[in-house]
């Protein structure tokens, strides 16, 4: 639509609708400002002149960028996550999880969120704890650094003179790892004196010269190239570190650990190994040009335990290799730093190393133990247990005994020489008492079968039908849903929270009289021990239903002084 | 031991049976004016006897419990053929010897009845009933009945709890008959806890017709009768400072002793307890 200033039409967009804005090129024929909604449409605007339109562009920018915020956080503002709740697909994942497993929390879910009584964030909200529960559950599993070391028997082409490497950068990470040398002389070399692939050419050459076994063509080769030296020599930031290692042993915990096990500093006669070929004996200057596989694998063995010290991508081997440094200077930095901790291991050793003989005695680090008497407790264990089968009168009564033990004793004896000699009473039992007894007996079990199941550990509820039962449980686990949600609604601020609560309400007062039919559909011998079960039941939904009036008729009251209510 | 016995004739009806008997004498001289020691034993007697002729294979044995010792006073099993109940009669007195010999000189007189070993012949009766176990499969089933009468020990309480646990564990009740004027705690706990009858028969002299209605029966045929039992059994706890039974209360996390009311610290193992959360009132749960 072309501009026309003596149209009466006036453009009214907000600045809701519209999504993006595109513009000319400054410079170019015309100045336009071209404002996309999200529906499709679009309007152009022709300005006179660029600077006009750059501020107009820059303000419609912010506008836009403002009202997407907006449109955002006006939800959040009502303080109710309602139904515009992003959830991530592991959220949902996890929530549905968690309702297959539980059959019960998936009917009160089916009865309330889809029933639409509460929210799905209302009632996940107050379960947090069991999703973080199932998520946790899952082991975050790190891959540690393959053990198997790198394989130095080349891939030998049978028909040509070539052997080849193979690198990637998992295999130069180990390298950089066990080999400190290495990771220092491609901080050096690279990119300074050659490159990354004439760096690890050399280092080939280094290892295939090692796995000859040619100490010798080792020696003659080192003396020809300076860098291939470095790989041919022994390892020094190695050998340092083993001997800090060495020395930092507790010897209050490892008394065995010495000097002897610096793998690094042994000759090269693996100790015990026996050695079947050549003990030729070198020239000395060919000794720091032999390598030891023992040592080779310690220290191999030491990096891969240790796993991952580092969390660089493996792209970059430079990155990977100045990580590393990094990381070995601050455990350095550390461990020079900590004097303190020296002065207190040699403090533990001086303690532990003490001969206790030779002690003078100490008074004990340790408060007395006051334990009371245990007749206090049960005592009182006593008085219940007395008071509960209803004996009242002998409870208290103390069984006096003024006879002495002797005498005790003397009777007891006469009692029992006494039928020894006589034999039993004939007849054992009176006839007219044992009549009494057992009327008594059958009275008893009898007045007693109405209270109680067959066995005292048996509860109500396993004797009720097992359809009765369930529906119980279902509504005591409603129920308490539901009054927990009630609950935390009141003292109502807001709309949102007066409609959660007549909801509530409405939904308690559907499960009132089911309660009621049921305590009626129960057989008449149970109908009083269900009738005890259901009590409790009735009584909160009762104590709920009489805040919820009170309170609905405060608010009429108040409103009624203020005529635009809350 | 006696000879293994072939499965066709172990039927699932057959019981070994434990009684305990409690031979304190200070017990049954004060109670003496009601009921016997001598008219006790004419009828237990005859009730041991009964139950060796209800089944071939049932076996009895007796432990006595006195005041300082416990022990083996008739095994049925003993000896070729198996024995009347009266032959337990010279052992007892025997025992009754030995327990007036191990008892100390000048001993209190008028001190009211001292309690006797139940911890004890509980755990000879308990290690007897293992070794039927070990013995095979073909076995007899255990229970032990209990005819106690002398007051509960208190310091004999963890001992007794362990064996009663010990029997829950090995599934062997305990049925408690308790003859004298208290009811005893001990016993109630021990027969919930392993299933088995307590009874605290009213007239003492028709004891024999409640031994024999009530506690004849063996297990298998026990689900099929309804036995006498207590209403029920208090577990409450009661405080630590007023000894009253409560249902809420507070504990302390270090040594689980109860109070009624929050303290500062506790009067057991001195420990100082926090400040107690207030609860929000608009979250409060009304049950």
């Amino acid at each position: 639509m072309a501009n026309d200033p003596s149209s009466p039409v006036k453009l009214n967009v907000e600045f809701r609708t519209i999504k993006g804005h595109k513009f000319t090129k400054d410079g170019t024929k015309q100045a336009l400002l071209n404002l996309t909604q999200d529906q499709g449409g679009n309007y152009i605007f022709e300005f006179e002149n660029f600077p006009d339109r750059n501020v107009c562009k820059d303000f419609v920018a912010s506008a836009i960028a403002l009202s997407g915020e907006a449109g955002r956080t006006v939800p959040e503002k009502s303080a109710v996550p309602i139904q515009d709740e992003q959830l991530s697909a592991a959220e949902m994942e996890r929530r549905i999880k968690l309702l297959q497993e539980d059959s019960d929390l998936q009917k009160l879910h089916k009865q309330f969120v889809i029933g639409g009584i509460l929210s799905e964030a209302e009632f996940w909200a107050t379960r947090k704890k069991l999703l973080e529960q199932n998520y946790s559950r899952r082991p975050k599993q790190r891959v540690a650094l393959k053990n198997d070391m790198w394989s130095t028997k080349p891939l030998a082409d049978g028909q040509s003179n070539r052997v080849t490497f193979n690198l990637t950068p998992e295999i130069i990470l180990q390298i950089f790892a066990e080999k400190p040398a290495v990771r220092q002389a491609y901080l050096n070399f690279v990119p300074n004196k050659m490159t990354e692939k004439e760096f690890w050419t050399k280092y080939s050459r280094a290892e295939y010269l090692h796995s000859t076994k040619n100490v010798i063509a080792a020696a003659a080769e080192a003396a020809e190239d300076e860098e291939l030296a470095v790989f041919l020599k022994q390892d020094d930031m190695l050998v340092n570190e083993a001997r800090k290692k060495i020395r930092q042993v507790d010897p209050t915990l490892d008394m065995e650990a010495d000097e002897g096990d610096d793998y690094m500093h042994l000759p090269i006669q693996d100790h015990g190994l026996p050695r079947n070929d050549n003990k030729d004996v070198l020239d000395s200057q060919y000794e720091p040009y032999r390598r030891s596989f023992s040592q080779h694998l310690n220290q191999h063995a030491a990096v891969v335990l240790q796993g991952r010290v580092i969390d660089v991508e493996l792209g970059d081997t430079r990155s990977v290799a100045e990580a590393l440094a990094r990381t070995k200077h601050a455990e350095l930095a550390k461990d020079a730093s900590d004097v303190y901790l020296d002065k207190e291991r040699l403090e533990r050793i001086s303690r532990m190393t003490e001969i206790e003989d030779l002690q003078a005695p100490r008074d004990p680090a340790v408060a007395p133990l006051s334990i009371k008497d245990p007749r206090d407790y049960f005592d009182s264990q006593q008085a219940n247990a007395f008071s509960t089968l209803g004996d009242t009168v002998s409870g208290a009564k103390q069984l006096k005994c003024s006879v002495s033990t002797r005498e005790a004793y003397c009777s007891l004896k006469e009692c029992i020489s006494e039928i020894k000699f006589q034999g039993l009473t004939e007849p054992t039992i009176n006839s007219e008492v044992a009549f009494k007894v057992l009327n008594g007996l059958a009275q008893n079990i009898s007045s007693n079968k109405y209270h109680l199941g067959r066995n005292p550990n048996e509860s109500i509820l396993d004797s009720l039908p097992k359809i009765t039962r369930e529906e119980l449980l279902l509504h005591w686990s409603s129920i308490q849903e539901l009054l927990k949600h009630f609950w935390s609604s009141y003292p109502i601020t807001t709309k949102y929270l007066l409609t959660k609560a007549t909801k509530l309400k409405d939904a308690m007062s559907q499960i009132y009289p089911k309660l009621q039919e049921i305590k009626e559909s129960v057989q008449s011998d149970l109908r009083h021990q269900v009738s005890l079960l259901v009590q409790p039941m009735l009584q909160a939904l009762d104590a709920a239903f009489a805040h919820y009036d009170a309170d609905v008729q405060n608010r009429s009251a108040r409103s009624g002084e203020r005529p635009n209510g809350f | 031991m006696s000879p293994p016995v072939p499965s066709k004739i172990l039927t699932d009806d057959v019981s070994l049976l434990m009684v305990l008997i409690d031979t304190n004498p200070h017990f049954w001289s004060s109670i003496k004016p009601h009921f016997s020691f001598s008219k006790f034993l004419s009828h237990v007697l005859a009730f041991l006897n009964s139950i060796l002729l209800l089944n071939q294979l049932n076996q009895v044995v007796v432990l006595a419990t006195g005041i300082n010792s416990c022990g083996y006073v008739f095994d049925s099993s003993s000896g070729s053929v198996s024995q009347r109940a009266e032959s337990l009669l010279p052992k007892l007195e025997e025992f009754a010897e030995n327990d007036e010999s191990l008892s100390e000189r000048d001993d209190d007189s008028g001190n009211g009845v001292g309690s006797s070993l139940l911890s004890g012949s509980l755990s000879m009766a308990l290690c007897y009933i293992q070794r039927v176990f070990r013995s095979g499969p073909l076995h007899p089933q255990p229970r032990i009945l209990c005819l106690h009468g002398s007051p509960d020990g208190p310091g004999q309480y963890v001992a007794i709890m362990n064996s009663i646990f010990s029997a829950q564990r090995s599934m062997v009740p305990i049925d408690s008959c308790v003859i004298g004027i208290q009811h005893s705690a001990f016993l109630q706990q021990a027969s919930y806890i392993t299933g088995g009858v307590y009874l605290k028969p009213q007239q003492l002299d028709g004891l024999f017709q409640y031994l024999a209605t009530v506690f004849a029966t063996d297990l298998h045929s026990r689900n099929f009768l309804r036995l006498p039992k207590p209403v029920g059994v208090d577990f409450r706890a009661s405080c630590f400072c007023h000894k009253n039974t409560i249902d809420m209360g507070f504990i302390c996390s270090v040594c689980l002793s109860i109070f009624c009311k929050h303290q500062k610290k506790c009067s057991t193992c001195g420990s100082t307890f926090g400040q107690a959360k207030t609860l929000d009132p608009s979250a409060s749960q009304q049950r």
